[in-house]
């Protein structure tokens, strides 16, 4: 107990962080989930159905699959480099995510605050200082896996994570000219208040360049459809993880997710005001969206469960159901509402990007490497460079003519 | 012990042994892994002077930029383990005692200087201690020639490279 009361922030950082760790990999499993099922979907199937009702208990079953298969090791190059590939990957997209303030500070829990764990000056630099060092993940696993298709895999990823990160960054600065400070909750607090009393004043709208930009280099850097050269199965096989098995690839893999969640969180921060509404704050039944959007969920649930489902998916399927509705009353409760309305806006905000990135997969080809490294250098740099530009000069010009 | 403390003491022991595996290991490629460890381990020990921008952007650039070009390297040249030849008598004799010597010689000077004393006595300064924007200021004002010169350096550096690399025709 004394230890509590001599080191309140270390003790409240581990539990934060302990709590976040298995939020995030119960949200990478059911990322995997809605990609399968949106794609599914968007190409006229049906996606994971029988594991579950709709398929909701697959990602359990995978991650059983993974943690139960044979961990083959080919002849290696480097067993020491080869192992520590795929933990250097997980590790550090797992890092990034620590650092995203998923509420506002003034959300406490016994004098905490309950939503972020790190609210460092130099939030956005940390986040990219450890988001540079994710290439080696993907690099060494490569080299080291001692064959012809996962090294041309992790030489391809390498060059394309360099030449995008360059666009990435300077997408970013337009942001932090317009913001002036590094903390991510400082960006965020200055994204409040409202255009015409409705517009919110958002970066995405003078940033809307920088914001493409943003996107576009953020799919390439985590190698995504259409930019996912890295593992282009026509061509590679299955790109730098060929060579892993059973759990050594489910952490590639999970990293991959996280690190898509990590982009989806920096582009809410940066551009789509983080955990702010986008609503003015005299719309007071906004406090109640959380609340009947769960209860709407429910009752959709409930029309499911007693229509379609048979067996056991029934049974599961009603656990759902009252999940979701007496999370919904839950969230009606006023000072509950309040607490949960930055988490609630932040998540919602997330949940979309990462839909457009599902979107994506779903719709477009795969570029060709060289249409690839043009597009990096030739278009995508100088536009963010002019973005950059231009939003410096229309600072500055106001200071200039006032001498 | 506080934990700045042992945090201190745990980064440096971790930057002094990649530094020796930097220069032992007969992997190209983990002398590199070496290298990495100890310029994260510096980040981690700039961070408890309180200078986090320049914590941050040890990582980016050493770490995340210029250490990722020499493991590209590496791997495009597949390089295999290294040759060595037999250690010199003369650094086996002379050079291991003096080297010692100058290391004890480091260790006493540092001690009883003003800068090894803050270091020794006054704990970790607070997060902080050295906000970016002072330092932006002194960047772009009084510093302003001097920052730009090297960065006109750097870019006739790599415009060399590119002459260099360029085959003839």
């Amino acid at each position: 107990m004394e230890f509590i009361s001599q080191h309140p922030v270390l003790v409240a950082s581990v539990i934060k962080i302990a709590v976040l760790l298995f939020v995030v990999m119960t949200a990478l499993a059911y990322l995997t989930w809605l990609e399968r099922k949106v794609v599914a979907h968007i190409q006229s199937r049906w996606g994971p159905y029988y594991v579950g009702a709709h398929g909701l208990l697959q990602p359990l079953a995978d991650g059983l699959k993974f943690l139960f298969k044979e961990d083959v090791t080919p002849p290696v190059s480097d067993r020491l480099v080869y192992t520590l590939a795929p933990f250097l990957a997980l590790s550090l997209a797992l890092t990034a995510i620590a650092l995203i303030p998923f509420g506002p500070p003034t959300a406490q829990l016994f004098g905490q605050p309950a939503f972020l764990v790190s609210d460092s000056n130099i939030g956005l630099l940390f986040l990219f200082a450890i988001t540079s060092i994710g290439v080696y993940g993907v690099a060494l696993a490569g080299w080291s896996s001692n064959s012809k298709y996962p090294l041309m895999g992790g030489l391809r990823s390498s060059a394309q994570m360099i030449s995008y990160e360059v666009s990435l960054t300077i997408s970013v600065v337009g942001v932090l000219l317009l913001a002036g400070t590094l903390n991510f909750n400082g960006i965020i607090e200055g994204q409040k208040g409202y255009w015409l009393h409705f517009i919110p004043r958002w970066h995405a709208i003078p940033q809307i360049v920088g914001l493409f930009c943003y996107l576009t280099a953020a799919i390439a850097e985590t190698n995504r459809v259409p930019f996912d050269l890295p593992e282009a199965e026509t061509e590679l096989v299955a790109g730098f993880h060929t060579e892993y098995s059973s759990f050594k690839f489910a952490m590639f893999f999970m990293a991959e997710y996280a690190n898509m969640i990590t982009v989806s969180c920096l582009a809410t921060i940066l551009f789509l005001g983080g955990w702010l509404s986008p609503f003015p704050d005299s719309w007071t039944w906004q406090l109640f969206l959380p609340g009947a959007g769960l209860i709407l969920l429910g009752i959709y649930c409930a029309f499911d469960t007693v229509t379609k489902m048979r067996g056991i998916a029934r049974l599961q399927f009603a656990v759902v159901t009252l999940l979701c509705l007496g999370g919904g009353a839950l969230c009606l409760i006023p000072p509950v509402a309040h607490y949960i309305q930055g988490v609630f806006w932040f998540t919602a905000k997330i949940l979309a990007i990462l839909f457009f990135y599902i979107w994506m997969r779903g719709t477009l080809p795969r570029f060709r490497y060289d249409q690839l490294m043009a597009f990096g250098w030739k278009l995508l740099l100088p536009v963010s460079l002019a973005n950059l530009v231009i939003t410096a000069f229309v600072i500055i010009l106001p200071l200039l003519r006032n001498g | 012990m506080s934990i700045p403390f042992i945090l201190f003491f745990a980064c440096a022991l971790l930057a002094v042994i990649g530094a020796v595996l930097l220069i032992a290991a007969r992997e190209p490629i983990h002398s590199a892994l070496a290298l990495i460890l100890v310029m994260v381990s510096l980040a981690v020990l700039y961070l408890l002077l309180g200078a986090e921008f320049i914590a941050a952007v040890q990582i980016i650039v050493y770490a995340g930029a210029i250490m990722v070009l020499f493991v590209f390297v590496i791997m495009l040249l597949n390089m295999g383990v290294e040759e060595r030849t037999d250690f010199s008598k003369l650094a086996k004799f002379a050079g291991l005692p003096l080297g010692f010597f100058l290391l004890l010689w480091m260790a006493h000077w540092l001690a009883h200087s003003p800068a090894g004393k803050v270091v020794g006595t006054g704990g970790p300064a607070p997060a902080g201690a050295f906000p970016t924007v002072e330092l932006s200021k002194q960047l772009f004002r009084p510093y302003l020639l001097p920052f730009e010169a090297t960065s006109i350096l750097i870019l006739i550096a790599i415009l060399g490279a590119m002459v260099l690399a360029r085959k003839e025709e």
